[in-house]
């Protein structure tokens, strides 16, 4: 080894010259490059960067230099060591970037692999329908209301200006209960929560009702006996058949798009007068645009105010109901409204939950 | 009803006509429904009067055949084969030759058939598009026509027939005179009313009428034609115009009763004077009586039927139909007119009970003008007496004094004010004028202008202001109303409950459940299937008197048998697994069921007649249930599926207790149709609201479903409405997880051992999760052992592992005061 204040002798140094220094690169450059993978890099390392190497050799010799030769040695080996370092580096990201492109090429899958582990659910479009319906009515400014669906006779006929003798009343028509003269029968509409509403709430009134009702129907592709109705009723002081109209036409739009509208036909019902047969104009008919029967309406009989003790001098109203199965049939081109009824799964899925 | 438009305008005086489909138009814009517009003139081509020279039966087919000579002209006789038999040689009969088309593109041409050369076809009126009757070839009157007659004219091909459905109120309506008005009224054209003709005196009465019951029967008039020859032909015009109104020709007595009827709204009866012995009664039926009607049925009489009765017996079933023993025959030559008003509400009992609609019914029960009866025999009479030859004997009875109109007041802008529209002066006086009403304008002491209205005798619907008001809203046109939205009021939303009824329903349908909509039907048997035991709840139902299946007749107590019956047909029709839920009412019949109280109309009821009501009505919550038969997950290519178990209706459960804004808890019980080990009763607090689990395995086998099908039921408006306002405040400060297993009795409720491990854990206790369930020779006979992973932390500083072992340890201490728990070493 060189002492401090021997004379500067180049053979003793070799290992710290230019050239030996940049070989020692090179060949870590090379050895790095030849490593295939992470596992060979690894290996080849020490040879490189370690105790061993030729780069940390040579630094060992730097003590044995002059002082005024060490400082560029140093920073000779220095400027080679980081070189090394960075061909390392520069490989092993290299690598890593190869390794990891790899495994997620690997981990590819068939994403187009059916998942129904828990089969989807659905709601019965008759409920969405009745929700939808009750939304639009509730941004009028109308409330839903209830009532019970057996109901007595005087909700579902006396109130509503039924005669005794009227022929819905009759066993074709309506479904009784025992014993015979119990009094109370399934009711045949939605309409006996008018009575419910006028004598339960504070005028005004602006309420809508869905409901399942009855009736004595032979099960077939347009009727069933079980069967759901929307039923509204507003009454206020100054309510005209326009006010009757506007509304409908109102529904319809929301119902059936912009487009739509409403035509009435005079008609006869005992719980209004004068009455209507509500038409939709649908733009999406099946068979191209048209006129389809909608539901009934009118304005409400005085004989209704009074029996629920409104004063018909002061009050007006009007009343209107749909049929809600109907509606969806020809909204939806339903061809057979058992299909509603029967709770085939297939029939209702397709509708999930919205409807 | 079906009317040709020819008879339709008779009596009005249009300076055109409109066509048939402007009238049809009119008739919807002013309330007259119509159910079709039967075009006649889809006939087109030769089509003539022929007349049969000729019969020749040729009997070697399977069916009697005619082969005739039907002269069509003058010398032209055609050789045509037909299968009908209701002619004779010399009858006038429609010839379509070859070259005419029928309806339905139908083109006549010679043909051969069984062996002859056939030169076209004698028709039936079906064959012709002029009505249903198909009984037999069409045979006109004798005279009507000359062979080779333009038979599109003679038969009026060129007309229409609108077919019309009035509302039951327009009783009027149901009858040309009716219909005439409306159509006047709808182009304000004038119209003359042939059911206003001045009728001449009687002289003395035909018979005497004794009327017992003045409700049933307000009016009885009788009017006598003798000498009629019972031989004569009904004139073609008239039997054209029944034909197109679909009805019959049967004998000229019986053809101008159906058209006076036909043409006024007036029905009539005509008896054979003859078999009528003295006077006659009209009453009510005595029990036991019998009358054999002209149908040949033999009909046991009701108390409530109206029955004209002579010396013999009861003869006719007032309105609905005659008897047999009184009827015209082919021999009758003295007529017994009779037209009457009958009550309507009897009349429809009287159809109803012995199920014998009839065209006089029908109008009797919307009610007949009371005036009619006298017009209406008056003219049938002298129609007997033009065609049939007989002679009108002087007498007319005439018994009973119907109603007259009240007259109905109103303020004279009461139509605009319900409209919505300012109508032009005028309108309202001159709309009432024009159904018939006689109208006066009065101003009162206040200024205000009022119209009085007498309504006519057809209109006895008009009795209240609102009833004048739809006369002049209908006839100015429902299309010139305008549309306009009433001012919006304030309103308060959905209610609570109904937000979360849907809400419920939503999350059922998001967790794979699919809603359907069974009947509320049940058959009681349904019960023994499911197990229930004598006496239970569930049994005692409330029952339908008139179901349309006769077995399900019990109004549904639980919403279970309705699912199970739709689980069946789903898997009928090839499903595999299935879950269904449904949200309905069920009816519960209360203890002590208090009758329905008889309440009236015309005021507001009394508080406490509505709250009788009310009372007698049984209780209907609003139900939930759930059932899952089959997988609950699917197997796939991810592996194997998952069988729906009891933990899966319990899950459903508390799904909708969530969904509510409920904690419901689980409790073990037994209740059919549950397996007495798998079923779980869910409380709200102390409260039982419903019961999910497996079902019996002896139900699932009795019903057919797949094993261990899993059924849920929630009573919803058991529910509370809690205030769901929930405050949570999150520590951000990290936690400290410990597990800790500990060993209890295995009868203990695992959630009863979370709950006093999350008590005495304390505040410091965040959450408490079961991860395993271990029972074997490890923890020893009739134990169990839980393992619960608990997460600590402080909502203030980061909690020390010393800490948290404390809360740890109080907890798990807490366990063994309680249950004698041991942590599992």
């Amino acid at each position: 080894m060189s002492g401090a204040n021997d004379p500067y002798d180049p053979k003793q140094v070799a290992a710290l010259s230019p050239e030996a220094l940049g070989a020692a690169v090179e060949q870590a450059r090379e050895a790095f490059a030849k490593a295939a993978d992470l596992d060979e890099l690894a290996a080849v390392k020490p040879s490189h960067l370690g105790d061993r190497s030729p780069v940390l050799l040579a630094r060992r010799e730097i003590g044995a230099l002059p002082p005024a030769a060490k400082a560029e040695a140093g920073k000779r080996v220095n400027e080679a060591q980081n070189a090394v370092k960075a061909a390392f580096e520069e490989r092993r990201a290299r690598l890593q970037a190869e390794r990891d492109e790899r495994v997620l090429r690997e981990e590819t899958v068939d994403v187009t692999l059916p998942w129904d582990r828990v089969p989807r659910g659905a709601r019965h479009p008759i409920s969405t329908l009745a929700e939808r319906i009750g939304d639009v009515f509730v941004a009028m400014g109308y409330e839903v209301a209830e009532g019970p669906e057996l109901e007595t006779e005087w909700f579902n006929f006396d109130a509503l200006n039924f005669g005794k003798d009227h022929p819905a009343r009759t066993m074709q028509d309506t479904f009784y209960v025992a014993p015979a003269d119990s009094g109370l029968v399934l009711r045949t509409h939605t309409s006996p929560v008018q009575a419910r509403t006028l004598l339960d709430r504070e005028l005004p009134v602006y309420v809508v009702c869905p409901g399942r009702t009855f009736r004595t129907d032979e099960l077939d592709a347009t009727h069933t006996p079980v069967f759901h109705q929307v039923e509204g009723l507003a009454v206020d002081k100054g309510l005209t058949m326009a006010h009757l109209k506007g509304t409908l036409d109102a529904f319809a739009r929301a119902m059936f798009g912009e487009d739509s509208k409403t035509r009435l036909r005079p008609s006869f019902f005992p719980f209004t007068e004068p009455s209507a047969e509500v038409d939709v104009w649908f733009p999406e008919k099946k068979g191209g645009a048209g006129w389809v029967e909608w539901g009934g309406c009118g304005m409400v009989n005085p004989n209704v105010l009074r029996n629920c003790g409104v004063d018909p001098d002061v009050y007006s109203g009007f009343a209107f109901g749909m049929g809600l199965e109907r509606t969806l049939q020809f909204r939806n081109g339903l061809p057979d409204m058992r299909d509603m009824v029967e709770g085939d799964v297939r029939f209702t899925q397709p509708f999930g939950t919205e409807a | 009803m079906r009317i040709p438009v020819t008879w339709l305008v008779e009596n009005l005086e249009f300076a055109e006509t409109p066509t048939p489909e402007q009238l049809a138009e009119a008739f919807v814009r002013i309330g007259i429904e119509v159910e079709d517009v039967h075009k006649l003139d889809s006939v087109t081509g030769p089509l003539v009067a022929g007349r049969v020279v000729e019969i020749e039966e040729l009997t070697e087919f399977k069916k009697p055949i005619r082969y005739c000579q039907v002269e069509v002209g003058p010398d032209q006789v055609n050789g045509i084969v037909c299968g009908a038999s209701n002619f004779q040689e010399g009858d006038t009969v429609v010839v379509a030759l070859p070259g005419a088309v029928l309806p339905g593109d139908f083109t006549i041409a010679a043909r051969k058939t069984y062996g002859k050369t056939s030169n076209g076809m004698i028709c039936s009126a079906r064959e012709l598009g002029l009505g249903d009757d198909h009984a037999g070839i069409m045979v006109l009157p004798s005279g009507t026509a000359q062979p080779g007659d333009d038979a599109l004219e003679l038969l009026g091909l060129g007309d229409t027939v609108i077919e019309v459905a009035p509302t039951p109120d327009r009783g009027y309506a149901f009858s040309v005179r009716g219909l005439a008005r409306e159509i006047a009224c709808a182009f304000d054209v004038p119209y003359r009313d042939p059911g206003t003709a001045e009728v001449p005196e009687g002289e003395g009465e035909v018979l005497p009428v004794t009327v017992e019951d003045p409700v049933a029967c307000p009016r009885f008039v009788a009017r006598r034609v003798s000498g009629v020859d019972p031989t004569a032909p009904t004139p073609w015009w008239m039997r054209r115009r029944l034909m197109l109104a679909g009805i019959r020709s049967i004998s000229l007595p019986v053809d101008v009763t159906n058209y006076v009827m036909l043409e006024l709204g007036q029905p009539l009866h005509a008896f054979d004077a003859a078999s009528v012995k003295g006077g006659l009664v009209v009453r009510r039926a005595v029990a036991g009586e019998k009358l054999t009607t002209l149908d040949e049925q033999v009909r046991a009489l009701d108390p409530d039927d109206i029955v004209i009765a002579d010396d013999t017996g009861v003869i006719s079933l007032a309105g609905v139909m005659g008897g047999a023993s009184t009827e015209v025959s082919a021999t009758s030559s003295d007529i017994l007119l009779e037209a009457a008003n009958w009550d309507p509400a009897s009349i429809a009992r009287t159809v109803r009970r012995h199920k014998l609609p009839s065209e006089a019914a029908k109008r009797f029960e919307r009610t007949v003008d009371p005036a009619l009866a006298p017009v209406a025999l008056e003219r049938a009479a002298r129609l007997l007496d033009m065609f049939g030859d007989g002679s009108i004997k002087p007498g007319r009875t005439d018994v009973g004094t119907p109603a007259q109109p009240k007259p109905v007041s109103m303020p004279i802008n009461l139509p605009d004010k319900v409209a919505g529209v300012n109508y032009a002066r005028g309108v309202t006086a001159r709309r009432l004028g024009q159904i018939g009403c006689q109208v006066e304008v009065t101003t009162g002491d206040d200024g205000a202008t009022m119209v009085t209205a007498i309504p006519p005798t057809w209109r006895s619907d008009l009795t209240q202001p609102a009833d004048l008001v739809e006369e002049v809203l209908r006839l100015e046109g429902y299309d010139t109303i305008p549309s306009t939205l009433p001012p919006a009021p304030a309103g308060r939303g959905l209610t609570e409950q109904q937000r979360r009824r849907r809400t419920v329903s939503r999350a059922l349908a998001e967790n794979g459940f699919v809603e359907v909509k069974p009947f509320p039907f049940v058959a009681p048997s349904v019960f023994d299937a499911l197990g229930l035991p004598e006496g239970d709840v569930r049994r005692n139902t409330v029952s339908v008197l008139n179901p349309l299946e006769s077995d399900k007749h019990a109004l549904a107590t639980t919403l279970v048998p309705g699912l199970l019956e739709t689980v069946q047909r789903n898997l009928a029709r090839g499903q595999k697994d299935v879950a269904v839920y449904t949200i309905a009412q069920v009816t519960l019949p209360r203890t002590q069921q208090v009758p329905v109280p008889q309440v009236g109309v015309g005021e507001r009821p009394s508080d406490a007649q509505v709250a009788s009501l009310l009372a007698a009505l049984p209780q209907q919550p609003v139900h939930v249930a759930a059932v899952l038969a089959g997988h609950r997950e699917q197997a796939g290519w991810w592996g194997k599926g998952r069988q729906a178990d009891w933990a899966d209706a319990v899950q459903a459960a508390r799904l909708v207790g969530q969904a509510y804004g409920v904690e419901l808890t689980a409790v073990a019980s037994d209740l059919a149709p549950w397996h007495p080990g798998r079923c779980a009763e869910l409380r709200v607090g102390d409260w039982p609201v419903g019961h999910a689990g497996e079902l019996h395995p002896k139900v699932v086998e009795a019903l057919g479903l797949p094993k261990r099908t899993v059924a849920m039921e929630l009573d919803l408006d058991a529910l509370p409405l809690t205030d769901h306002r929930p405050a949570p405040v999150v520590s951000a400060y990290p936690p400290v997880l410990l597990d800790v297993a500990v060993v209890v009795p295995a009868e203990v409720p695992a959630e009863q051992v979370a709950r006093v491990l999350r008590g005495g854990g304390g505040s410091l206790l965040e959450d408490i999760r079961l991860f395993d369930v271990y029972t074997g020779d490890q923890v020893g006979e009739g134990k169990r052992s839980l393992a619960y992973s608990l997460r600590f932390r402080a909502p203030d500083r980061t909690l020390t592992v010393d800490e948290a072992t404390a809360a740890r340890d109080a907890a798990v201490a807490a366990a063994a005061e309680r249950f004698g728990a041991v942590l599992r070493a």
